[in-house]
C-alpha cells in the first residue's frame, strides 16, 4: 500500500516534469540510472547476506546483545556502531529492519539509525578541516547524546 | 569501479557459499535463498520509485540552487530555505560541510550553520520513504518529530558553548 503511494507520487512528479521540460526530465532519469548502478550490486550483496544472516545469526544473540534485554549496554554499542560506519540509507534500512525482526530493541535500532547519519567518526577529519576541532567535537558530541536520547525515548513511546 | 569489483568477488562467495550450503543442508541453503528472495522484493518494491525521485531532485533542486537560496539571506530565512531544500538532495553528511563552509563565511551564526548540516544529513525525503518501508511509518516518523527539536537544541547548544571562542574571522 505505502510502496503504492509512493508509485504514485513518482510517476505523477515524473510526468509534471516531463511537461514542463523533457530534456531535464531524461536528464533526471539518467542520473537515476547512475545511482541505481553505483549501488546495484553493493545492494543485492547486503540482501544476500541478510539471507545468511537471518538464516544462521541466532535470534537468541541479538536479543542477548541489543534487545531488550540488553539494557543501555546494548543501545550504546549500537550506537557506536552507528557511528562508525558510513554505510548509504539504502543498505542501513533494510538490514535494520532485519535486526528488529529478529529481536534487537527499537532503541538500539534508532539508536544505530540516528548515529549512522549525525555522527561521524570516519568523516571526522573532513569536518575538522571545513570547521575545526572544536565545532567537530562538539557537534558529533552532541549529536551522539542526543541520538541516545531520541532511541530511549522512542523505546518508551513504541513499546 | 574497483569497488564494484570487490562487491563482485564478496557475491561471487556468497554464492558458493550458498551452494555449498545447499549441498550440505539442503533446508538451510533454501532458507537463504528465500529470506534473500523476500528482502529483494520488497526492495524492487519501492527502489524504482526512489531513484526517480533521487534523479528528478537533483534536476530540478541542483545544489547551487540551494546554495545561491542561501546566499540571498543568510539569516533565518535562508536557513529555513536552504533546509527545506536540502531535505530533496541526495549526499552524505560530507557533501554538505563545503555548503556549510560557505553559509558560514557568507555571515550565517553558528547556530545556523549547525542547523544545516545536521538536517542536511539527517532528514532526507527518499531516505524518510525508504525508512517508513523498512522499519514502519510509526519508527520513521516519531524519529524525524523527535529529530527536529534535537537538532535545535545541539544547534543551540554548540552555538552557546563555542560562541566565544569563534568568530568569523577564525575560518
Amino acid at each position: 500500500m505505502f510502496s503504492l503511494i509512493v508509485w504514485i507520487f513518482a510517476a505523477g512528479l515524473l510526468f509534471l516534469s516531463f511537461l514542463k521540460n523533457k530534456y531535464k526530465t531524461a536528464k533526471s532519469l539518467k542520473v537515476s540510472w547512475k545511482f541505481f548502478s553505483s549501488m546495484a550490486l553493493l545492494v543485492l550483496l547486503t540482501i544476500w547476506a541478510i539471507g545468511f544472516l537471518v538464516t544462521f545469526l541466532p535470534s537468541a544473540f541479538i536479543s542477548k546483545t541489543i534487545g531488550r534485554n540488553a539494557g543501555i549496554e546494548g543501545v550504546i554499542l549500537a550506537a557506536i556502531f552507528g557511528s562508525i560506519v558510513l554505510i548509504q540509507a539504502f543498505i542501513a534500512f533494510p538490514l535494520a529492519g532485519s535486526f528488529l525482526r529478529q529481536g534487537a530493541s527499537i532503541t538500539a535500532i534508532a539508536a544505530f539509525v540516528t548515529t549512522l547519519v549525525m555522527v561521524g567518526v570516519l568523516t571526522a577529519p573532513l569536518e575538522v578541516k571545513f570547521f575545526g576541532k572544536k565545532f567537530t567535537l562538539w557537534r558529533n558530541s552532541l549529536s551522539f547524546i542526543f541520538a541516545i536520547v531520541i532511541a530511549l525515548l522512542m523505546g518508551v513511546i513504541l513499546r | 569501479m574497483k569497488k564494484n569489483r570487490v562487491v563482485l568477488v564478496f557475491l561471487v562467495l556468497l554464492a558458493l557459499g550458498n551452494a555449498c550450503l545447499y549441498f550440505l543442508n539442503r533446508e538451510k541453503g533454501l532458507a537463504v535463498l528465500l529470506t534473500g528472495k523476500n528482502y529483494l522484493l520488497e526492495m524492487l518494491s519501492i527502489l524504482p520509485p526512489i531513484l526517480i525521485l533521487v534523479g528528478l531532485f537533483e534536476v530540478w533542486v541542483p545544489r547551487p540552487v540551494i546554495e545561491r537560496a542561501m546566499g540571498q539571506s543568510s539569516g533565518l530565512k535562508g536557513i529555513l530555505v536552504s533546509c527545506f531544500l536540502g531535505t530533496a538532495a541526495m549526499g552524505p553528511l560530507y557533501v554538505a560541510f563545503p555548503i556549510g563552509l560557505s553559509l558560514f563565511e557568507k555571515g550565517a551564526s553558528l547556530f545556523n550553520v549547525c542547523i544545516f548540516l545536521c538536517v542536511w544529513a539527517s532528514i532526507k525525503i527518499p531516505m524518510i520513504l525508504f525508512e517508513i518501508k523498512f522499519l514502519g511509518a510509526d519508527f520513521a516518523l516519531l524519529r524525524l518529530a523527535l529529530t527536529i527539536p534535537s537538532i535545535l537544541t545541539i544547534s543551540a547548544l554548540l552555538n552557546s558553548i563555542l560562541k566565544r571562542s569563534f568568530n568569523h574571522e577564525k575560518i
